[in-house]
């Protein structure tokens, strides 16, 4: 393994997202894991890239306003199957 | 379906008409629904071409092929020709040191909302859909009409976008 061509930091910010999708080659995700064992900077950075995608998760659902709430229900009540 | 039309469409107001307008397409149509997509898919579907419609009548067009720029600024990293560290870090990610509690404050989730805001549309679509939805890569792809790379492509721009905003509020923030 230690033949493959070693992978810099700054292709490795740009396959992040093909690594946690599992869409990298296996040479490529052997690279990738090789470099992260050796670079902290990019460990920090994969942590920072995941707990982003966590957050992003969680944000709550954005409510419709009292006024569009009131419209949809008045909308529903008035359909009827045909 | 409000935060997928508000993805699309600037003011509130007419993204609540897309998600009202969307609810009765649904209704009305809901016995054209062949179970050939999950429901969920279906809806998500219904939302994003009422609000596609919506947009272009507000002139807010969808450039499909905005996905441009690198995940990390390049004067980031050390030259190519750099004698030991060739594109290497040269200014290395700040470490945040943050409990990922106050990742979900009010302030925090400001930063969030307003980087989702700034991404060209493409990119904000598939990022609501994959990260906010929960919804998986081949429905994105069927819904939104896109190949399983460009949908990947922009999902990487959008994330990495969204983590350089938290990146420069955090080193704004701990600065002071």
């Amino acid at each position: 393994m230690t033949d493959l061509p070693e992978m810099p930091c700054r292709e490795l910010v740009e396959l992040v997202t093909d690594y946690l999708e599992d869409r990298l080659s296996p040479i490529d995700r052997a690279r990738f894991e090789a470099h992260l064992t050796e670079c902290e900077a990019c460990r920090t950075y994969l942590e920072q890239f995941r707990q982003t995608i966590r957050v992003l998760g969680r944000l709550p659902e954005e409510s419709l306003s009292p006024e569009a709430r009131e419209a949809l229900l008045t909308a529903f009540r008035g359909w009827s199957r045909p | 379906m409000l935060r997928l039309a508000l993805s699309h469409v600037e003011r509130r107001a007419i993204a609540e008409e897309v998600v009202q307008e969307a609810w009765l397409t649904m209704l009305r149509s809901l016995d054209r629904f062949e179970g050939r997509s999950s429901l969920r898919t279906w809806v998500l579907g219904i939302v994003v071409n009422l609000a596609r419609s919506r947009a272009r009548a507000e002139r807010r067009s969808i450039a499909l092929l905005d996905s441009g720029g690198p995940a990390v600024d390049s004067l980031r990293f050390l030259a190519a020709d750099h004698p030991r560290w060739p594109h290497h870090w040269a200014t290395e990610p700040l470490t945040w040191g943050t409990p990922e509690q106050e990742l979900l404050a009010q302030e925090t989730r400001k930063v969030i909302l307003a980087a989702i805001d700034g991404l060209p549309a493409a990119q904000r679509e598939v990022l609501v859909l994959r990260d906010l939805e929960g919804v998986t890569a081949a429905d994105v792809c069927n819904i939104l009409g896109l190949n399983d790379t460009h949908q990947r492509v922009l999902l990487h721009r959008a994330r990495s976008r969204v983590r350089n905003a938290l990146e420069r509020y955090f080193a704004a923030t701990e600065a002071t």
